[in-house]
This record gives structure tokens, sequence and C-alpha cells, in this order.
């Protein structure tokens, strides 16, 4: 019997000694991290966000549930400052951001805590070293030209939205934007167009539509196509060639005295 | 050479110039055209030369156009791309656009002429409407002029699809998307469209004929026939002689200006090479129809702001502007009513303008010859017509490029649109309204600066303490100016009954025509122009106001 009590107060003791001084593990750290990223975010929410999406993010009549959206799209909504929105409108326009980047991170930490969605990218996801220009050309003609232009202008949508243009947009977002289909855009995720695909049209945005792209044609007028062309023409063109018939026209032989 | 020859040496050998012009002239007939023609009379004023505009930009048309073809392939044969523009290598696409890439960036100043060449079509197309309205608003058109307006109209119109199939042949997206547009507008033709669209594609689009065609009727069949149409025009002006606007010295039997050489030929000459160095500063540094970053044409492909190019406009905003609507007739036939009717009031706008001068020589009856060109404001009711066309022109301009608007400007695309559907019917008639007021307005300002002259500016206190402002009798050659444009009465319906008392049978027609005529010329239509007595009247009551 006292040898039983030993033995029990030997292992007590050894079991209590271990879980006095073994080391805190990582995962526990992290989440321990993870939570305090939550919890600022979630206060960072309350006063940013609930108002339109709700105290839970369950959504209102003012702004969609943001249960499931991920911390992707958070990341593209609140980088690029389309969130929080300024004031109600067809849509949301692209803006300076509100937050900084740490800010954003735990917004996008409480929002992805809210249900499974999109996670941010790894850096590598959206080189656009690592994408084929010419084939991200006719992904891009084939899904995204309809509403951003051949070269990513931008375009009209119906009543006041609009397809922004997409010059020297963050590789980041246009892959986050792929992958989120942020307000009028439809969602990309990897099952319709995998990474691979994406880094294509990245490349192709940055070979063509950037303001370091070569234009080797002059000034590009917007790249709106025929419309600015017409007005050029219209104004510039057939205003210079009035000025130099109002010249000649003024220029003439005088009448020789005899 | 042994010839003997027994022409008389009285004089001693001619010079060399002398003799090839005798010689010329034995086989040519060059004197007696020489002569005819080299001192014909031009008249001086800038709007005389947007005609010349026209002319050069065709020459330069001519000119660049025929150095792209050495290099353009029209062939819709499929390869694959290996030239030096990286994002399009591997990319399939057809001979067509590959070789427009070629030129584009291999062939030694192949951008710059291609660039040169669509500048110079657009700045064409836009020379050839200022050119019409200058003609129009100052009335030139009238008789002896009507043909020469009709073979300008038709430059105008066969300009428009010389533009419609040369901007078609790179088969980039962009210029594939307007073929398209082009077929459905085909198809939409009742009975006959898809017969129509088989035969001019030779099968289904976009199939493999249709690039070749074009590039035949683009630098063949269209240009050949607007070459010989200017050089109709030309001989016309030639043998009509150029109008001139009114002044001291120009009547409707002269013609005041400069000789055609050595004047004209210098002016014309130096004229030429400006135009062109405009267009080419222009394409040196400005882009046009980038077609390397449009990517080839594909079917399954399309963009927004996806428009022709400005000429074709118009026809692209009155679809835009049409709600879509059809209309299936029993037995399964669709009418496709967005199509087919802004496809009808394409054409029916321009034969509008087109046959404007013969309506309205219907509704003056005037038989006279005009060579002095009126100002706008002295035929208000057709500067108004002329106003209110352009007005609605411009509407389906803007309604065309509704989409680039609404991102440009952050506005409704839908707004727009509306904007346009209501402007294309309301906009011309208020233009045409207010045209027609601040042109009469403008005959008041003509009519008080003839009888009471100019104001100075300067104020003179009178004796008594009045305050008056001096005004400035105007000089001869002004007061001249003022009032040499004629003013027609208008035409009267005559009396009711004839000398025996019976009616008289008046066609319905012939009390439009009068109605019109009123509307023209009656008495709210144009200010009477003051008459000798009543100038004389107050100039001679002087220190009156």
């Amino acid at each position: 019997m006292a040898a039983l009590v030993v033995l029990l107060l030997a292992l007590a003791a050894t079991g209590g000694l271990y879980a006095a001084f073994a080391p805190a593990d990582e995962a526990k750290a992290d989440d321990a991290a993870q939570s305090l990223a939550i919890e600022e975010g979630k206060r960072l929410y309350d006063v940013g966000c609930s108002s339109c999406h709700g105290a839970g993010g369950q959504g209102s009549s003012d702004g969609p549930s943001l249960v499931g959206v991920g911390a992707a799209a958070v990341d593209f909504q609140v980088g690029t400052g389309r969130m929080p929105m300024q004031q109600p409108g067809p849509q949301a326009p692209d803006k300076p951001a509100v937050y900084t980047q740490a800010e954003i991170d735990q917004l996008a930490a409480y929002i992805a805590s809210l249900g499974p969605g999109p996670a941010q990218p790894n850096p590598s996801a959206y080189d656009p070293a690592e994408g084929n220009a010419a084939e991200g050309g006719e992904l891009f003609r084939t899904n995204c030209s309809q509403c951003h232009n051949f070269t990513g202008q931008g375009g009209a949508l119906t009543h006041g939205k609009e397809a922004p243009g997409l010059d020297d947009v963050d590789p980041r977002y246009i892959y986050e934007a792929l992958l989120t289909g942020p307000q009028n855009m439809p969602s990309f995720p990897d099952s319709t167009l995998p990474e691979e695909q994406k880094q294509d049209i990245i490349a192709f945005l940055q070979e063509v539509n950037t303001s370091e792209s070569e234009n080797p044609g002059g000034f590009t007028l917007g790249g709106f196509g025929p419309v600015s062309e017409g007005l050029f023409a219209f104004t510039f063109g057939i205003g210079a060639l009035i000025a130099v018939t109002v010249w000649v026209g003024a220029r003439t032989a005088k009448a020789r005295k005899s | 050479m042994s010839t003997t020859t027994d022409a008389p040496k009285t004089r001693g050998k001619a010079g060399p110039g002398e003799r090839l012009a005798d010689w010329t002239d034995g086989r040519l007939g060059l004197y007696t055209l020489a002569k005819a023609n080299m001192r014909k009379i031009f008249p001086d004023h800038w709007s005389f030369l947007l005609g010349e505009i026209c002319l050069y930009s065709f020459t330069i048309l001519i000119l660049t156009g025929t150095y792209l073809t050495l290099f353009f392939v029209p062939s819709m044969a499929e390869i694959e791309y290996d030239g030096p523009y990286v994002p399009m290598q591997g990319v399939m696409m057809t001979e067509a656009y590959a070789s427009t890439l070629d030129i584009s960036f291999e062939v030694r100043g192949g951008l710059l002429v291609r660039q040169i060449h669509h500048w110079a079509a657009l700045i064409f197309v836009v020379g050839l409407l200022f050119h019409m309205f200058r003609v129009f608003f100052t009335g030139a058109f009238r008789k002896p002029r009507e043909l020469n307006w009709l073979f300008g109209w038709t430059l105008l119109i066969l300009a428009i699809f010389t533009g419609l199939t040369g901007y078609s042949l790179p088969d980039d997206l962009l210029s594939g998307t307007g073929i398209r547009f082009m077929e459905g507008a085909i198809l939409a033709t009742p009975v006959i469209g898809t017969y129509l669209q088989m035969f001019l594609f030779g099968g289904e689009f976009p199939g493999h004929d249709i690039i070749p065609r074009f590039f035949v009727i683009h630098v063949l069949l269209l240009p050949g026939i607007m070459l010989g149409l200017v050089a109709a025009h030309l001989i016309l002006v030639v043998y009509h002689k150029h109008t001139q606007y009114a002044g001291p010295g120009k009547t409707n039997t002269n013609v005041v200006g400069m000789p055609f050489l050595p004047v004209y030929m210098a002016k014309a000459g130096g004229f030429f090479f400006l135009v062109f160095g405009v267009i080419t500063a222009i394409a040196a540094t400005v882009t046009i129809n980038p077609v390397w970053v449009l990517g080839p044409y594909r079917p399954d492909q399309v963009s927004t702001n996806a428009q022709p190019d400005w000429y074709l406009g118009f026809s692209e905003g009155l679809v835009r502007l049409m709600p879509g609507w059809e209309w299936v007739l029993p037995g399964g036939y669709t009418l496709n009513l967005g199509l087919m009717i802004p496809l009808g009031v394409f054409p029916g706008m321009l034969v509008l303008i087109g046959l404007y001068p013969f309506f309205e020589s219907w509704v003056t009856k005037d038989r006279r010859e005009h060579h002095i060109a009126e100002r706008p404001r002295n035929s208000p009711t057709r500067t108004g017509f002329g106003v209110a066309w352009l007005t609605a022109y411009v509407v389906s301009l803007i309604a065309g490029g509704n989409d680039v608007w609404a991102v440009n400007f952050n506005l409704s695309i839908n707004a727009i649109t509306w904007f346009c559907r209501v402007g294309f019917f309301v906009l011309p008639v208020l233009a045409f309204i207010a045209t027609r007021r601040i042109c009469l307005g403008l005959q008041r300002r003509d009519m008080e600066k003839v009888l009471h002259g100019r104001e100075t500016g300067i104020i003179k206190r009178l004796p008594h303490g009045e305050f008056v402002e001096v005004h400035e009798p105007l000089p001869p050659e002004r007061l001249y100016t003022l009032v040499a444009h004629d003013q027609q009465k208008p035409a009267e319906l005559g009396p009711e009954t004839d000398e025996n008392g019976v009616r008289r049978k008046i066609s319905p027609l012939e009390r439009l025509r009068v109605r019109i005529s009123r509307g023209y010329f009656g008495e709210h239509a144009q200010i009477p122009k003051p008459t000798a007595e009543e100038y004389r009247a107050i100039t001679s009551g002087e220190g009156h106001h």
C-alpha cells in the first residue's frame, strides 16, 4: 500500500514538474497572437465597419455579410481604400487606404475567424516574373477585356458602376481581386483559373499596362481607342490645320506698284 | 540624230526648254491648256482652303497606303507569331495581323507610315465635313454647283466606307469586332440579309475571305472611284470658277483673287507640305490604333470601349441609343428593329444633307446662278437646318462613345443613353430655333452698324447735360459688304381666282412650298436690310443718334 502511495506521489510530482517546466510550444504562442489579432481586429471592425456590415459581420440592409469572404477579400477591399466606403454610391471606388497594413491584417484575421474563405496569397503567387505575358494576354482577352478593355483601361458598367482601370495596380491586389471577385466582378477561384494563369494575366498587365510600359507609337491618349483618337482629330488635328489655313490665307502676293 | 528640219531659222536656235515645250505642245496641246488655266483666278480666304486639306490628306493617304501595301499580307491564314513583340510571341494569329505587327516593329519607318496613314484618314474625313459645312453654310451649293455638291457628298460616303474597310484590314480584336458588327447589320436586313452575308463573307462568319476582299475594295476599288470623283470635282471647280465673299469690286460675274500661276501654285504647293508636316508631326508623337496591344481577332473574345473610327461613330451611336426591340412575325420570322431602324436612319441622315440643295432650289424656285458666298447669318433658316443636322449628328456621336464618356466622367451609361435618346429628337429643334434667332440678331446688328455706325466707346456729354455715345460711320467698303446680299421675297400663292372669277387650282404641294418659303424668307425669317433712303435719312441729321 505504501509502495503504491509512493508511486502515485512520484508520478504526480513528475507530471506536475513536467507541466511546470516544459517549454510553451509554438502553436500555443501563435494561437495567442492570432487571438490577439482577432481581438484587435474585432475592435477595429466594431468602430469602422459594423455600422453597415452588422455587429458580428452578418451584414445588414446597408452592407453584405462578411462571413466566409476570407482574409484576401479584406486585404483587397481595405488595402485599396475601397472600404470603408466614403459615401453610398453605385460602387466603392478606390482611394488612399485608411488603415495601416498591420491594422488591415488584424481586420482580415477577424473576418477570417467568422468563416472559412480565401487567405491572403503568398508573394510568390502573384510574381509577374513567373508568368507568361502572351498566354496572359489571351486569358485577359477571353475573361477580362469585356469589362476592363483590351489593355485594362477600364470600362463602364450599368448605372454608374464601372470596371476600374488596371494601370499600375499592385499585382497582389489583382491576384486578390481575381480570387475574391470584389463588388461587380465575378470571382475566378483556382478551380476555374489556376494560380499559374493568374500569374500569366498579371505578367501581361505588367507588360502592357503600367506607367513604365513601352508605347512605341507615342502618346496613348488614354488608350481608349477610336473615341479619343476621333476627338483628337477633331480638336488638335483639324485645329492645327485650320491655324495653318488661316496663316496661308492671310499671306498673299502684293500687287506690284507700277 | 540625223533628222532634217526645214523650219525657218530666222531667230536663231531656240533654248532647250522652249524646244521641249514645243515638242510637248505639238503632242498634247499644252499651250492652249496653259493659256486657259495658268491665269485662272482663285479668291483668297482661309475657308476656301478646307477642301485643299482634304485633297492633300487624300494624296498623303495614297502615298503612305502604297508603302503599306508593300508589306501587308491580306490573308486570313493562321500562323504563330515569332516576331520581336514579346506579349504576342507564340500567339496564333492571321497573316494580316502578323504582317501589321511586322510593319509596326520590323519594317523601317513602318510604324510612322502606318500612323501617318491612319491619322491622315481621320483628318481627311474631318476635313471633308468641315469643307462640306463651309459650302453648306455659305450657300455655295446653289446653282450652278449642285452637281459638284453631289460629287463631294459621294466622296464623303466613299471615304467613310474606304475608312471602314481599311480599319478592318489588320484583323485585330477591335477591327474584327467592327466586322462582326457589320455582319450583324447585314443580317438584320429583311429578306436578303442572310444571303447578302453569305455572299460577302463567302460562308459563315468570319471565314477566310473577308480580309482579302476588303483589301481589294480598300486599295483598288474605292480609291479608284474616289480618284475619278476628285478629278471631276476639281474640273468642275475650275469650270464653275470659285465662289467669293461679297466685297467691293466682287460681283456675281467676276472672280477677284490671285492667278493660279505663279501665286496659287506656290501657295498650294507650300500648303501641301504644311498639311503633310502637321499630319506627320501628329503621327510621330501620338499613337493611333495600337493594334499590338489589342490582340488578334477571335470571335469568342470582345472588349469594352470598342468603337469604329469617328466617321462611323454616329452610326454606332444610333444603334446604341435605339432600344433593342425585335418583332417576331407570325411564321417565326424575326425583325430586328434594334438594328434595322438605326441603320435606316444612318443613310437617311446622309441622304438628307446630300439632297438639301435640291430641296432649297425647289423652295426658292431660284434659277439664277450664284457665285457670291453668303454669310450664314443672312440665310437664317438654312443655317438653322445645318446646325440642327449637326446637333443630331453630334448627339449620335456622343451616344456612340457612351461607355467612354461614362467611365471618364463618372457618369451613368444609362443616363447618357437616355439623354441621347431624348436629345436626338429635342436638341436639333432647340438648336434650329436658337440658331435662327442668333442669325436674326446678327442681321439686326449689321443693320444697326450700317445705319448708326460702329460703337466707339467714347461717351460725350452734350451742353444740356445729356450723355451720348459717339458712333463712328463705317467706311464705304464695309457698308457695301454688309448690304451686298440679296434678300429673297417669300413665294406667294397668287389670287384665289383667275381673271374670269373661276377658282384657280393650286396643288397641295405648291401650298406647302409657299408655306416653307414664308418660313425661309417671311417677315419673321429675315430682317429687311437698310435701304439707301434710310441711310441718308439717318446720316443727314448730324448730331442725332
